[in-house]
């Protein structure tokens, strides 16, 4: 390759953007993303912290409210059984989507990219699914009996239901938490080494020692290492993509009018990934310009974020017409009212808010000044974060109120339980990320080094010229 | 306590390491790790090091995980072995009808093979990666050289072990400063 280069003239070679900029050297990078952890603790980051922590104490408050008392808290009532706890339950665990998304499919795919964002984005997926799990479990309402769910006998001689896609749910979402948190956790360790190796005193000296495991960076051990971690990122990228498909089968396969669809898996797994890129972004922004990682967390990174929510944004709205012409072309008269209903029913407001999120707002990411510039960028994700919940919102609530019988129609009102304690894990998500950008490598330290120029065993060297 | 753990060179490039990790290699020395702040590629080769046989095992755990799924829910699902044993002690058994569907069907247990094939597949993994790295491993001689902290930063080392039967202090140091190492160091065992 190296041949055939040298053989082009030079105005013939599209130069590749380099994924680090201005030539940034190892230390550098070392001294960058470790100065974030060692350094003194920045005053915003008591003050933020502080503040969601003191949102996240929403949480526990109101789940105790709510075990204490009863599900009849929240607002769920007949016919909608199901209201704001799945729509969180959902929206959450597809933000967790992108992280493994960008750790293992983008991995896979060799996308070199993806290093900078990984770790953030890794932790992100932790975080949201612990908020995700909150909801189901509480949800069962005799929050004591949830471990019934699990294949251990109890004493009723009653075993769990193995066709239902809630036990299914069951298995995902442990299996996705346990495996994402592995994966994260071996991901760490070469890191956590240089934070032992750098740290100056010897409480950090041991904590941080102990969780590396006493790695030392040898050949034999990274040969085993590497294939570990492709293993892992090979059996995530099925994994997240069931997660998700079995997510939406608990709707799918159900026979409520605007759940028993095939589209659901496919639509769901893009709509995870379209909203938990959008995420990544509003975390990932805010923190490239307060530690000033633009030299690792690029302009061609955020393009590239950007591009992807363009095109799973256009997924999802591809999947929203095809729900529509699908409705239309069953001849189904309850399938053709439910989306009617859904569009210009008493429950508009959401399904628009909906799509102009989802839908046209990314479009501006077609124009290259939306993708470089950080505050439309920040506009449009936060549009499609608010829109990824309409979206879970729309599916779940508007297929429930008007059901076959006119006379079990209703309309949910959430209660103040169902608001604060949703407010309560965006609170809980934001104070679990800055604890953790205090206190591990938000970015993958060895895995961006191992892209600069200079890792390459041939490299010998700028070519002047 | 003298006892010498090994001879320690400094490289301050990846392919310094790289090139110098090849002449190791064909001078014949077995009981050596060259040491690097990330994995590089082709190292293994340059090293003398066949592929790493770890999937082997990610393989077992797939395959127990799936061998678990499915003997899990068939035989919790039909008044299957597990339920009526225990059954046997807590005098009931209520075998679940589901829409009149048979007590045990593949389809509907497919998402459940899968996820625990895909949990005790990472749980394979994990277990053979620190099994066959030998971690954890918290103290360890390389850890006694004071330059040898770099290694996580942006320096690169080889390490020859005086239990290596071409080791010889004299001759391997000189061996090493010949490969265009930047230090080089005795390594002592506490």
């Amino acid at each position: 390759m190296e041949s055939s280069a040298t053989t082009l003239p030079e105005t013939q070679i599209m130069k590749r953007e380099p994924l680090v900029t201005n030539q940034r050297s190892m230390a550098w990078i070392t001294d960058k993303v470790s100065g974030i952890v060692e350094g003194k603790t920045p005053s915003w980051w008591w003050i933020a912290t502080l503040i969601t922590g003191a949102i996240a104490v929403l949480v526990p408050i109101f789940i105790t409210y709510l075990v204490s008392t009863g599900v009849g808290v929240w607002g769920n009532n007949n016919p909608i059984m199901w209201a704001w706890d799945i729509t969180n339950f959902v929206f959450w665990i597809g933000i967790g989507h992108a992280g493994t998304l960008i750790s293992a499919i983008l991995y896979l795919t060799r996308q070199k990219w993806r290093t900078s964002i990984n770790r953030s984005a890794e932790a992100m997926t932790i975080f949201a699914v612990l908020c995700a799990a909150l909801f189901p479990v509480f949800h069962v309402g005799r929050v004591w009996f949830a471990w019934w769910l699990f294949p251990v006998p109890n004493a009723n001689g009653i075993w769990q239901n193995f066709k239902s896609p809630l036990l299914w749910d069951v298995f995902a979402v442990s299996t996705y938490f346990t495996v994402s948190l592995l994966f994260w956790y071996t991901g760490l360790v070469p890191d956590l080494a240089t934070l032992r190796d750098r740290a100056k005193s010897r409480f950090k000296q041991i904590i941080y020692g102990i969780f590396a495991l006493g790695w030392r960076g040898s050949n034999r051990q990274w040969r085993h290492y590497e294939k570990a971690y492709l293993i892992l990122a090979g059996i995530s990228t099925p994994l997240v993509l069931s997660v998700h498909s079995v997510v939406s089968f608990d709707f799918a396969t159900s026979v409520i009018p605007g759940w028993h669809t095939t589209i659901f898996p496919p639509y769901f797994v893009a709509g995870a990934i379209f909203g938990g890129f959008a995420m990544v972004l509003t975390l990932l922004l805010p923190a490239r310009a307060i530690f000033k990682l633009h030299d690792l967390i690029t302009q061609k990174h955020i393009d590239n974020m950007c591009k992807i929510i363009l095109l799973t944004g256009t997924i999802v709205g591809y999947a929203y017409s095809m729900e529509f012409f699908i409705a239309w072309y069953s001849g189904n008269e309850f399938e053709k009212f439910t989306f009617m209903n859904r569009a210009l029913g008493p429950y508009w407001w959401a399904y628009w808010t909906m799509i102009s999120c989802n839908v046209l707002s990314p479009q501006l990411f077609w124009f290259k000044f939306c993708r470089t510039n950080p505050f439309v960028i920040f506009f449009v994700i936060n549009c499609v974060n608010a829109g990824m919940w309409f979206e879970r919102f729309v599916i779940i609530v508007t297929s429930l109120h008007r059901d076959f019988l006119p006379s079990s129609w209703g309309y949910f009102k959430p209660t103040h339980v169902d608001i604060l304690t949703f407010i309560g894990t965006i609170g809980l998500f934001v104070f679990l990320f800055l604890l953790f950008i205090r206190v591990l490598p938000m970015i993958a330290v060895f895995e961006v080094k191992s892209i600069l120029p200079e890792a390459d065993p041939h490299y010998h060297g700028e070519k002047k010229g | 306590m003298d006892k010498i753990y090994g001879l320690g060179a400094e490289f301050k490039s990846a392919s310094e390491l790289y090139h110098a990790a090849e002449k190791v290699r064909d001078k014949g020395f077995i009981r050596w790790d060259a040491h690097s702040p990330f994995p590089i590629h082709g190292m293994d080769q340059a090293m003398g090091l066949g592929r790493s046989r770890l999937s082997f095992w990610s393989l077992m755990g797939g395959a127990v995980g799936l061998t678990v799924a499915f003997l899990m829910i068939f035989l919790i699902s039909d008044e299957g072995a597990i339920a009526t044993w225990i059954g046997k002690f807590t005098n009931q058994n209520y075998p679940l009808v589901v829409q009149g569907k048979p007590y045990f069907a593949v389809e509907p247990s497919v998402p459940i093979f899968f996820e625990l094939t895909i949990l005790i597949t990472a749980f394979g993994t994990i277990a053979a990666l620190l099994v066959m790295n030998l971690l954890p491993r918290w103290h360890h001689p390389v850890f006694n050289w004071d330059r040898f902290a770099k290694v996580t930063d942006d320096k690169f080392f080889i390490v020859i072990e005086s239990r290596d039967p071409k080791f010889d202090e004299a001759e391997t140091k000189q061996f090493l400063e010949g490969l265009g190492a930047e230090c080089v160091a005795l390594i002592r065992d506490e």
